[in-house]
């Protein structure tokens, strides 16, 4: 058992969770993952670390709920156990003194972009942080982005929120501006990398994503994490997750990712329905 | 009184056909996940048990991999001690209960067996398995005196049969073991890859329960190489020795367009989804699976075996198994293949997939594949299989499953420098002793051989266990 220390609501759908994982916390570097089941019956999930302390052992966690288990996974408290927790897993972000760098989070990628923010400023880097979500609602780590940024950027897509943008209109627009990067890493949605790609590629910044696609060992063993970057079949959790932005097929990945639509629905509506006291089971 | 002792007993005469296996129906077990081969009675057992001759030579304890006294077993079988039995198993084999199924033994004991040169073997298996069944059913299964504790840790990377193997053999021999397991659950193979009519899982747990009552220590959820690696178990956690025990767990696949349609399954994958998350019983269990009605299957070994098998059983209503070579070369054991006939199987022999076809929306529709004839013998002895020109033909599917074979898991050689590995990754350890090019690390399995069988790799382990029991005690 993985004991969740602390539990805070950043949004309505958005929870950071603090978890007691001391072998992990020890070794995990910025842009790894865990795997996690959180009950017997559980289906194993993978989330990208959003922040570690060593010294205390812990791992942070930021979990939308949108499906079946991320929001079962938000009816845990404090002093709850996670059952079952594995990693740190994947490559870790090369981290080196670029110059400057653009850290680009949309929506829940903005959890994963933070650690990475934090290390390139450690390594030197000027760090251009661009964050953004749909509306205000969604945004999260506004102020710790800040923290670690010398410059940060707030969009929402709505308006409701910062400047009513893309994050990638407003990463094009500081070029226009005269910005110059050395390297950008960009975390979010699909929609979002996709464009990021687009716009770091028009840009002609080096410009890495890290994907997300469906998993369950994370350990290169079952293969259902393949994604296609630069015409080569490659698994996410061993040889990425993070990947060349330009190179990524992001149709595949798109099209991967939607494989247990139904299932995912049926899970949650079957869910939803106990919840309520549907029904006596 | 006397005179009945001395009169010599009538040898009984020795039936040539062994007896057979009480089986599920195959349209019932076509559809549940419950054991297919139920077990003998123990009338059966006693029946088999009196067919041993008992040679002096035992050809077929030679022709075990872990060398267990075969006619001492059968003996107490046939005397109706069965607990005796099992703890004459057990003193060289660690899981009787998963050999008893999984093993090959018509390629191993039940093939050296003298009674297979004029009648049926032995069914050598059948009754191992049945005295581990005996043994659990009947409660505690008695462990055996342990000597006292030589404080020499040694760490086991991977809970599969081989892992295990070396663990309770070393646990015997008074050292402090801790299997370490990249899964939520220990066992490997046993329980991500067998299914459960071939292997319950139940059993599984019982065989490793046993083994940490030998005074294992089971760590789950640790991934060797990324939670900690060889040479910090070594150096910073004070483990002395270590067995690499990863198996083959690098799913292969064809490098053939398509391959990343949704509804492509490696048999990992597929497999996994089905045993170890239990999607079989979604959405009770949350990780799901297609439920489809067309499934190709890819290869003719006993993973494709299981995923036809496997597929049937969630439902499916054709499942083919597409070969490129005949039946009589498949991989799979022949019980397997039968079993799967039996459960109306489409066998597609001389057959190979060359182009997977979607339905335009990232969805399999289709399976391409050309036709196949036997030419020259190849490297492995077997005639290589060479297409037929201008002999494709499609077969609609929903979902294909690539069982081709598994190679070895980078993970722990790309994170332990100095470990030498073959160029297909395979880490290069001495056959008789499992040394690696590292001192106090050594390696077994599939690992090392590529993907063979369970029963191979307890093999290796009990070899293995032996020269790091040696290696120990001269630190």
């Amino acid at each position: 058992m993985f004991k969740v220390r602390k539990k805070e609501a950043l949004t309505p759908q958005t929870k950071l969770y603090l978890i007691e994982a001391p072998m992990i916390a020890s070794k995990v570097l910025p842009g790894q993952f865990v795997v996690l089941r959180i009950h017997e019956e559980g289906e194993r999930i993978p989330l990208t670390v959003a922040d570690f302390d060593r010294k205390e052992g812990t791992l942070t966690l930021i979990v939308q709920e949108i499906g079946k288990t991320t929001k079962e996974m938000g009816t845990l408290k404090e002093g709850d156990g996670i059952l079952d927790l594995v990693g740190p897993l994947g490559k870790a972000t090369h981290i080196e003194e670029f110059g400057t760098v653009a850290c680009v989070g949309g929506g829940i990628g903005i959890a994963p972009v933070y650690p990475i923010a934090r290390a390139m400023r450690e390594a030197g880097n000027k760090v251009i942080s661009i964050i953004g979500a749909r509306g205000k609602d969604l945004l999260i780590l506004e102020k710790e982005m800040a923290e670690v940024s010398d410059e940060i950027y707030v969009t929402t897509d709505d308006g409701s929120y910062g400047k009513k943008a893309f994050v990638t209109q407003e990463l094009e627009r500081l070029v226009e501006e005269g910005y110059k990067f050395d390297f950008a890493i960009g975390i979010g949605p699909v929609p979002m990398m996709r464009a990021f790609a687009m716009s770091t590629m028009k840009c002609d910044i080096p410009a890495k994503v890290s994907l997300n696609p469906i998993m369950i060992d994370g350990t290169g063993m079952c293969g259902v994490c393949r994604v296609s970057v630069a015409g080569k079949t490659r698994f996410a959790c061993v040889d990425g997750p993070e990947f060349d932005a330009s190179e990524v097929d992001f149709d595949l990945l798109c099209a991967r990712q939607a494989t247990y639509i139904d299932e995912e629905k049926e899970s949650l509506d079957r869910y939803e329905h106990h919840k309520c006291g549907g029904c006596s089971e | 009184m006397n005179e009945e002792r001395a009169k010599p007993k009538p040898k009984p005469k020795i039936k040539a056909s062994r007896e057979a296996m009480p089986l599920q129906d195959p349209r019932v077990r076509r559809t549940n996940f419950d054991e297919v081969a139920l077990g003998y009675t123990r009338e059966q057992a006693l029946n088999e048990a009196q067919r041993c001759l008992g040679c002096k030579k035992q050809p077929c304890v030679a022709g075990c991999p872990v060398e267990i006294d075969i006619p001492a077993f059968i003996s107490l079988v046939g005397e109706g001690k069965f607990l005796e039995a099992g703890a004459k198993i057990r003193e060289t084999n660690s899981l009787p209960a998963v050999c008893g199924r999984v093993c090959p033994q018509e390629d191993q004991c039940e093939k050296q067996c003298v009674l297979g040169k004029k009648w049926e073997p032995l069914a050598i298996g059948r009754l191992e398995r049945f005295v581990a069944d005996y043994e659990m059913n009947a409660g505690e299964i008695g462990v055996p005196e342990l000597p006292p504790s030589t404080g020499k840790k040694v760490a086991i990377v991977g809970s599969g049969p081989a892992g295990l193997t070396v663990a309770g053999d070393l646990a015997r021999l008074g050292h402090e073991v801790t299997v370490f397991e990249a899964l939520h659950k220990p066992g490997g193979v046993l329980v991500y890859g067998i299914p459960e009519f071939r292997l319950p899982k139940e059993i599984v747990r019982r065989e490793i329960e046993y083994i940490e009552k030998l005074g294992v220590k089971v760590v789950c959820n640790f991934v060797v190489g990324k939670t900690r690696t060889i040479e910090e178990l070594m150096t910073e956690e004070g483990y002395h020795a270590v067995f690499v025990a990863t198996g083959a767990g690098l799913p292969y696949f064809m490098s053939i367009p398509g391959e990343n349609l949704n509804g492509v399954y490696s048999a990992n994958e597929f497999l996994t989804r089905s045993n170890l998350m239990k999607a079989y019983r979604f959405p009770e269990y949350d990780t799901p699976v297609k439920r489809v009605k067309r499934v190709a299957v890819v290869g003719g070994g006993n993973v494709a075996m299981d995923s036809v098998r496997t597929a049937m059983r969630l439902g499916a209503e054709e499942v083919y198994c597409i070969y490129r070579r005949s039946r009589v070369e498949m991989p799979a054991r022949e019980e397997e293949i039968e079993h799967a006939i039996e459960e109306e199987m489409i066998l597609r022999e001389l057959t190979n997939p060359v182009k997977i076809i979607g339905d335009g929306d990232n969805w399999v529709k289709e399976i391409e594949c050309i036709k196949m004839e036997l030419g020259e013998p190849d490297a492995s002895g077997r005639r290589r299989p060479v297409p037929i020109e201008g002999s494709e033909f499609r077969t609609p599917v929903d979902a294909v499953v690539i069982a081709i074979g598994q190679g070895p898991n980078p993970l722990v050689p790309a994170t332990t420098p100095g470990l030498e590995t073959t160029k297909w990754g395979n880490i290069i350890a001495d056959e008789e002793t499992g040394a690696t090019s590292l001192g106090g690390v050594y390696a077994g399995g599939d690992i090392v051989t590529g993907a063979a069988t369970v029963i191979l790799a307890m093999g290796a382990g009990r070899k293995s266990a032996a020269a790091i029991g040696e290696y120990l005690e001269n630190l």
